[in-house]
């Protein structure tokens, strides 16, 4: 593990932010130093400009690092039983080399988390999540008897490329094959004597990839992306632009749209998957997991709030709103959890928790805002929608098209 | 044979607006393109294999928004990526570095002239409230100022209301500043030569003034009050080509129920019993429609496709005597690779923005005198931008085409009429240009496409080349545009309309003319009105 200064002069060493092993070249091309931090990795909020890294997502082609995601590896004979306990989707319908995204909740059927899970082998698994999630793992083995997780985080390089000319890259660099994946396909790649495994997935709802390397190969691996990449805008890009990306692809993120459940400290303040609207990834045709009897309680009853999709009136973000069903905003039916102007879609979009009952009626945004020092606030129409606000078609084609 | 409400001439950005607002409200429309192909100047071609230009228009700020997100262009597959990084080349060495971070743009101002640096925040802050002033008005229908209707009454009342808002100081800038020269204007913040050239710059672009001409002030804020996503004065790309946004247009006109014909010119307006009903095409068929709306120039509708006869007196004269221009060219290169310019770091960022070869206001002037003299200028002001450093889908990878327009070259030469030696050598010209700062630029080109004056306006049929359809001068401006008396889309003849830029807000990719004058139309036929407002909330 490579600290910024490990030798014992640096009297504040023990404070100091972890480096990814892609560092030496972000630091490079940071020229902002706009730096803030995930998970004890020091990370870009951006390295240029943030419109610009968007832009470079939905028109070129972005990396984002994965590095600080926590990675962890389930293997044994009872890793399947394991994760199908702990998470709520069926894991015995992962085929191999297959990704799928899922969440996993307490037993009142609140979310502890979301990720995603790698089916690597039939008894090996890697499970990517946000948060560190180590305890909750160790809780969830408990009673099997082979299993053994492994915090594989810092053993691995990975990295996000995201974008249209993404597969052409790819291809570039000479990963043969690779425009047969499909959606959620891993694919492995001998790669300077070592595996290079591409996963089709991401978090900007378009066309993407995401690269998992031996730590070691980490650096090589980005110079050489990034000779592939050259002809084809490749730019890092951080935070900033993936929270737009991904707000426009309608996915959420954690302290935005859902509270941990194991980080809540007030009733209810935390999350269903249902009032997430990822009623879909919970599968009560298996047997017992982890908040199955208060999440069927929780289908039959509804959800009491249910996060939706909103295009808003106006251009003026909706941020931090609450909504309310009548224009004189006097009743209240829930609040906005991420807004912004899109500058792709060309519409001001939101996603907001409503209450379920108000979900058919007309919902209206307060929205403030500041112009030179004097605070302004108007009241805006909001339309829900019901898809994602970005979805184009090259995100789901296989093979995708070149740009 | 088949009668429609309406009937478009010419399949240009404006026109395509017009109609998809018309199909929109129900009205049956069809669009008559006389090319093989829609756009107008809005407009991509492939003209060598892999290489696909913005021939005429080749960026773009002035696209509202709210068209663009009423239309829903984003679904019908346009993608306007702004771009950063404008390097602008002095008239030696000197180079003026736009950087879109504001601590970096400041130290770059203040290592030409630290008094500029400064005086720079004090010029954007006036620009700024002279743009929010007129991108107001851009979505509305000017007021007659001669008429009582309440509905002109109000809309004078509006305007003074914005015009109060200013304040008495700023008040007596503004009405001085439209009739002031870019130059004289400049002089009043900056004295660094290069800035002063780099600002001056939008103040000619497609016009037939000079740096030092009255009016062209007011040329410099239209190329600045444009905006990409609320950000006033960026500029953006069309992912494809200007003729993205033109198709895209198309597509939500279509989806409406719109027709498009192409090769389908327009030979004559018809007119009965002193009413348009319709139009000639110059294949002999008739296409009667309820109105016309005629998307081409002034000049063009009023002396080409109409009979004088059919036109109350003295509107022939001013359409004949509209002032519209031509002033300038356009040069497409197809490169094989990306051009290194001297004095330009290697700086990736810098190296995809655009490049002004500007000079001085000096140099801009002499190459306004070669225009007066009926010759293209032979140190020409070129603004260039290289889209397939952005755009993966306009160039084979890792190869680039670049747009370069032009000013000064002239519709008409003094010694005779253009050939096609003289356009190989106005192509030249700017190729040598080019090569002065970039050596070994020569060495790269793959296909150009040279188009003066000449061939824009007997390719796309804007008269003379003006890419403006006709010059943005007060006196044609606002009410006064294209004529006093008939700047709110209506003309003279009963069931006529014009939505072409030759109308107010005037030019630029805008939409925002066949938008305004769809919103006429609909409420002369009492059909409710499809054409969103302009939002300034986030102003």
């Amino acid at each position: 593990m490579s600290t910024p200064t490990s030798e014992s002069s640096d009297r504040y060493a023990g404070e100091r932010l972890k480096l990814s092993p892609f560092y030496p070249r972000q630091e490079e091309l940071n020229i902002r130093e706009a730096w803030s931090a995930w998970n004890g990795y020091k990370f870009a909020e951006y390295y240029y400009d943030t419109e610009y890294e968007y832009f470079c997502v939905r028109n070129l082609c972005g990396t984002y690092d994965i590095c600080p995601m926590q990675k962890y590896e389930i293997r044994g004979a009872d890793a399947a039983a394991m994760l199908n306990r702990m998470v709520t989707r069926d894991i015995g319908r992962i085929r191999l080399d297959r990704v799928a995204y899922s969440v996993w909740c307490t037993d009142e059927g609140r979310m502890i988390d979301d990720g995603t899970i790698f089916r690597l082998a039939e008894d090996r698994f890697m499970l990517t999540c946000g948060a560190p999630c180590t305890a909750w793992l160790a809780r969830s083995a408990f009673g099997y008897d082979d299993v053994t997780v492994t915090d594989i985080t810092d053993d691995l390089a990975a990295l996000s490329l995201q974008g249209p000319t993404s597969c052409a890259v790819l291809k570039k660099m000479g990963l043969e094959g690779i425009e047969q994946a499909k959606p959620f396909d891993i694919r492995h790649f001998p790669y300077r004597g070592e595996s290079l495994m591409v996963s089709r997935t991401g978090f900007t709802g378009d066309l993407g990839y995401e690269l998992w390397i031996p730590r070691h190969l980490g650096l090589q691996m980005w110079d050489d992306l990034y000779a592939a990449g050259a002809d084809y805008g490749i730019q890092p890009y951080g935070e900033a632009a993936t929270n737009m990306a991904r707000l426009e692809a309608g996915f959420i993120m954690p302290a935005m749209e859902f509270n941990e459940a194991l980080r809540t400290v007030h009733f209810e303040h935390d999350q269903t998957p249902f009032e997430l609207n990822l009623g879909w990834l919970v599968d009560f045709r298996k047997p017992h997991f982890n908040g199955r009897s208060a999440l069927l309680e929780e289908k039959r009853r509804g959800p009491k709030y249910t996060l939706t999709k909103l295009d808003v009136e106006g251009n003026r973000p909706a941020d931090g709103s609450y909504i309310y069903a009548n224009r004189r905003c006097t009743r209240e039916v829930g609040y906005v959890t991420s807004a912004m102007w899109s500058p792709a879609v060309k519409a001001n979009i939101a996603l907001a928790m409503i209450r379920t009952e108000y979900l058919d009626g007309p919902l209206w945004a307060e929205i403030y805002y500041e112009k030179e020092l004097r605070q302004y606030s108007r009241v805006a129409r909001c339309m829900r929608r019901d898809k994602p606000f970005w979805t184009p078609a090259r995100a789901r084609a296989t093979p995708p098209p070149d740009y | 044979m088949k009668r429609y409400d309406a009937v478009v001439i010419g399949a240009g950005h404006n026109g395509l607006a017009n109609a998809a607002y018309l199909a929109k409200a129900g009205l049956e429309v069809v669009v008559l393109e006389k090319n093989d192909y829609i756009g107008g100047a809005a407009v991509s071609r492939e003209l060598h294999e892999g290489w696909t230009y913005s021939n005429c228009s080749y960026v773009c700020s002035m696209m509202r928004q709210a068209i663009h997100r009423d239309l829903d262009l984003a679904r019908h597959g346009l993608l306007l990526v702004p771009y950063l990084g404008t390097v602008n080349f002095g008239d030696g060495d000197e180079r003026l570095f736009s950087y879109h971070d504001e601590e970096a743009a400041h130290l770059e101002l203040k290592r030409h002239s630290p008094h500029d640096a400064d005086a720079m925040h004090r010029f954007q802050t006036d620009l700024m409230r002279y743009s929010q002033l007129i991108r107001k008005t851009l979505m509305r229908t000017p007021p007659d100022p001669t008429s009582f209707r309440p509905r002109d009454v109000m809309e004078i009342l509006y305007l003074a209301k914005q015009f109060w808002s200013l304040g008495e100081k700023e008040l007596y800038e503004y009405v001085r500043f439209f009739t002031m020269s870019a130059a004289d204007f400049l002089e009043d913040y900056f004295e660094n030569e290069l800035i002063k050239g780099a600002m001056a710059s939008p103040g000619i672009i497609g016009t037939a003034l000079g740096v030092y001409s009255p009016g062209s002030a007011y040329i410099l804020l239209h190329h600045v009050m444009g905006d990409v996503d609320g950000n006033i004065g960026a500029w953006g790309l069309a992912r494809g080509g200007m003729g993205a946004i033109s198709q895209a247009i198309a597509s939500a006109l279509r989806e409406h129920g719109g027709e498009i014909r192409t090769e389908a010119g327009v030979q004559q307006i018809l007119v009965e019993n002193g009413k348009a009903v319709g139009v000639a095409l110059e294949n002999g068929d008739e296409i009667r429609a309820g109105i016309v709306v005629s998307n081409l120039d002034a000049k063009r509708t009023f002396t080409q496709i109409m009979d004088r006869s059919d036109l109350p007196d003295g509107i022939y004269e001013k359409a004949k005597h509209f002032k519209i221009r031509g002033s300038s060219g356009k040069v497409n290169i197809a490169l094989s690779g990306m051009p290194k310019f001297t004095g330009v770091p290697d700086n990736p960022y810098l190296n995809r923005g655009g490049q002004a070869f500007t000079g001085t206001l000096e140099t801009m002037e002499r190459a306004y005198d070669c225009w007066k003299r009926g010759r293209w200028s032979d140190d020409p002001f070129i603004e260039s931008v290289i889209p397939s450093a952005w755009d993966p889908t306009v160039a084979p990878p890792g190869q680039h085409w670049m747009s370069n327009f032009i000013q000064y070259c002239p519709p008409k030469l003094a010694d005779g009429p253009w050939t096609p030696e003289q356009r190989d050598a106005f192509g030249q010209t700017v190729i040598d240009k080019i090569e002065r700062y970039s050596p070994g630029f020569r060495d790269l080109i793959v296909h150009m496409e040279v188009r003066t004056p000449h061939e824009i306006e007997n390719e796309i049929g804007l008269t003379e080349g003006n890419i403006f359809q006709g010059e943005l001068t007060i006196d044609q401006l606002f009410f006064n545009r294209p004529f006093p008396g008939y700047g709110q889309y209506r003309m003279p003849v009963k069931n006529l309309y014009m939505s072409g830029s030759s109308t107010h807000p005037g030019g630029g990719v805008s939409a925002a003319c066949g938008a305004n004058s769809a919103r006429e139309i609909l409420r002369d036929l009492r059909r409710p009105n499809t054409v969103p407002v302009d939002d300034f909330s986030d102003e």
